[in-house]
């Protein structure tokens, strides 16, 4: 969990290390999110449209930056900003790691925010989402 | 056929949206995301936000409930390219939200391949008194009609 006073600009955090993605998960999370594109699930309509295979949904690698940043902000902050730019392809087998780098301190109105970089890499270093998010702190 | 700037301001129908719990939970599990604050009512309750919350991308869920906004768009030339959540505050357990998609922007680049159009499209959603929750916002690449086999 993140505390004000102890964050400095352009300080490394601690990186989430995400589980392998699994085919199983694509289809979990198409059922949880309602993206049914089976792009996503069907191995031969993703063949039939020249990809190797499934792949995971964008929405899926931001929701590992989601999670990477509200484990980041605990209960000692909120997310107020979250944006991710799309990469690239996430499939079945890779295993995603998020990392942030503090940009910004400042403070508004009397109330204290961090703006952290974000990126979500391949273990072949390709990323697969960057982004940003601010958190304020309570 | 390009887009052209009189779709700002499209409007698609309004709708509401209710948060459960299981919903907050299967996507939370989806993700792999263990965090108590969206899947322990007793924890959730002892922090600052009161009770259970949803994940930070949970609103993408509510964007792909309505009806949309109709627009003549060729899906194989549409590639979203970024998207961004704007919080006033977290989504919570219980919320009853209403939500509306508004086309807010078109605007184009020069790219490699010739010019691209950039559609960004808001989902806002806000609460039963009006009050901004969050804004979810995509942006959309719109590709040359030439680039596409």
């Amino acid at each position: 969990m993140l505390k004000y006073e102890e964050l400095q600009e352009g300080q490394e955090l601690q990186p989430l290390v995400k589980e392998t993605v699994t085919k199983v998960q694509l289809v979990k999370y198409a059922g949880a999110s309602g993206d049914f594109n089976p792009l996503h699930t069907d191995d031969q309509f993703a063949q039939s449209i020249g990809m190797p295979g499934v792949i995971a949904h964008g929405m899926l690698v931001m929701g590992f930056l989601g999670e990477y940043v509200n484990s980041l902000a605990g209960v000692t902050a909120a997310v107020t900003n979250l944006r991710m730019r799309f990469g690239a392809i996430t499939r079945p087998g890779d295993q995603i790691t998020c990392t942030a780098v503090i940009r910004n301190l400042y403070e508004e109105d009397g109330k204290r925010f961090a703006s952290l970089e974000l990126n979500a890499q391949k273990a072949t270093e390709k990323v697969v989402g960057s982004g940003k998010a601010i958190l304020q702190f309570f | 056929m390009d887009l052209d700037t009189s779709i700002i301001g499209l409007t698609g129908p309004p709708f509401t949206f209710e948060v459960d719990k299981r919903h907050i939970r299967q996507f939370a599990l989806a993700i792999g995301d263990y965090n108590p604050l969206y899947l322990d009512e007793e924890y959730a309750a002892q922090t600052p936000y009161g009770g259970i919350i949803a994940p930070p991308t949970f609103p993408i869920v509510i964007g792909a409930e309505g009806e949309g906004i109709k627009l003549e768009l060729d899906p194989k030339r549409m590639l979203h390219g970024e998207q961004e959540f704007i919080y006033t505050r977290p989504i919570r357990l219980g919320d009853t939200l209403i939500c509306q998609m508004k086309v807010t922007d078109l605007y184009e680049r020069e790219g490699k391949s010739g010019k691209m159009q950039f559609l960004v499209v808001d989902t806002e959603i806000a609460d039963e008194g009006g009050n901004m929750v969050v804004i979810s916002r995509m942006n959309i690449i719109y590709r040359p009609k030439q680039q596409i086999g």
